[in-house]
């Protein structure tokens, strides 16, 4: 099978189907008080023009596992820049990880979110291209999790899913 | 969603398909072509079973120039677990889990 066509590819591809409006999840990704409440937490800070800048500040809960887990990490744990942003379904970032040395020295990546209005619920497909930076792929990817890291964007996305139908999350339970 | 369960239970519940989520698994992005040259199964075949994959939600394809990529979504099966298993003895299961393959590896 030497003459198979090889499309070696480092974009990962996610998605959730989600009752809540488009604009109830839009606001669950863009706004800090509710970026908080699931996942890894976090204030998110978007300036939402092509150009404008885009950030994830760790709250105080955050920083203190980390320090406990002996990792100082930094006050802004994830910086990036908005290249589009089509309320409520479509916003495109780059994406750099600076809670670890290495990874911020990984190329800078790109991860879109698109939100699909259909019958009475909606789907959330997040797409994160990942070009030369194995590390934070294997952190996205969930596959440190057992580490400590987190599950990546499938745990992030289901427990998203889970505080919008529920009211509740992973993160706060 | 449990019409959604079902579907994804359903899709998990054949060899073939859960031998093309682990291809996708090892190497994310695959066109029909790339997966279909692993299998004893013409073409149609292997669609139809990328078709099942797909509605479940255990697949998502993305066009790529002329090319449609295929992605394994860990997402429904992730649900899954959060469903039966909290956090507090999620480690414990890992744990669990890795000592049989540990064992089973050595044996």
């Amino acid at each position: 099978m030497t003459s198979t066509v090889q499309t070696s590819t480092t974009t990962q591809v996610y998605r959730v189907y989600i009752k809540a409006t488009a604009q109830a999840i839009w606001d669950a990704i863009t706004q800090p008080e509710w970026t908080n409440r699931y996942g890894y937490t976090g204030f998110a800070n978007y300036d939402l023009r092509p150009g404008g800048g885009y950030s994830v500040t760790a709250n105080e809960e955050f920083k203190a596992a980390a320090r406990a887990g002996g990792n100082d990490i930094p006050e802004v744990i994830i910086e990036g820049e908005v290249l589009e942003a089509d309320p409520p379904h479509k916003l495109v970032t780059t994406f750099r990880m600076l809670m670890d040395p290495e990874m911020a020295a990984e190329p800078v990546t790109r991860v879109s979110h698109e939100i699909k209005e259909l019958d009475g619920y909606c789907s959330l497909t997040v797409t994160h291209e990942l070009d030369g930076a194995p590390k934070l792929a294997a952190i996205v990817g969930g596959s440190q999790e057992e580490y400590g890291a987190g599950g990546g964007h499938a745990w992030v996305l289901s427990d998203l899913k889970t505080l919008l139908e529920t009211g509740s999350s992973f993160a706060n339970g | 969603m449990t019409d959604d369960d079902d579907r994804v239970f359903k899709a998990l519940a054949d060899p073939t398909r859960r031998f093309l989520l682990d291809r996708l698994f090892v190497r994310d992005g695959r066109t029909l072509t790339e997966l279909e040259s692993e299998l004893e199964m013409t073409r149609f075949g292997v669609m139809k079973h990328l078709r099942v994959l797909e509605d479940a939600g255990l697949v998502v394809t993305r066009r790529s120039g002329r090319e449609k990529l295929h992605f394994l979504n860990p997402v429904p099966i992730r649900l899954i677990h959060n469903r039966w298993i909290d956090k507090y003895n999620e480690r414990q299961v890992s744990a669990l889990a890795d000592l049989k393959t540990q064992l089973e590896e050595q044996s």
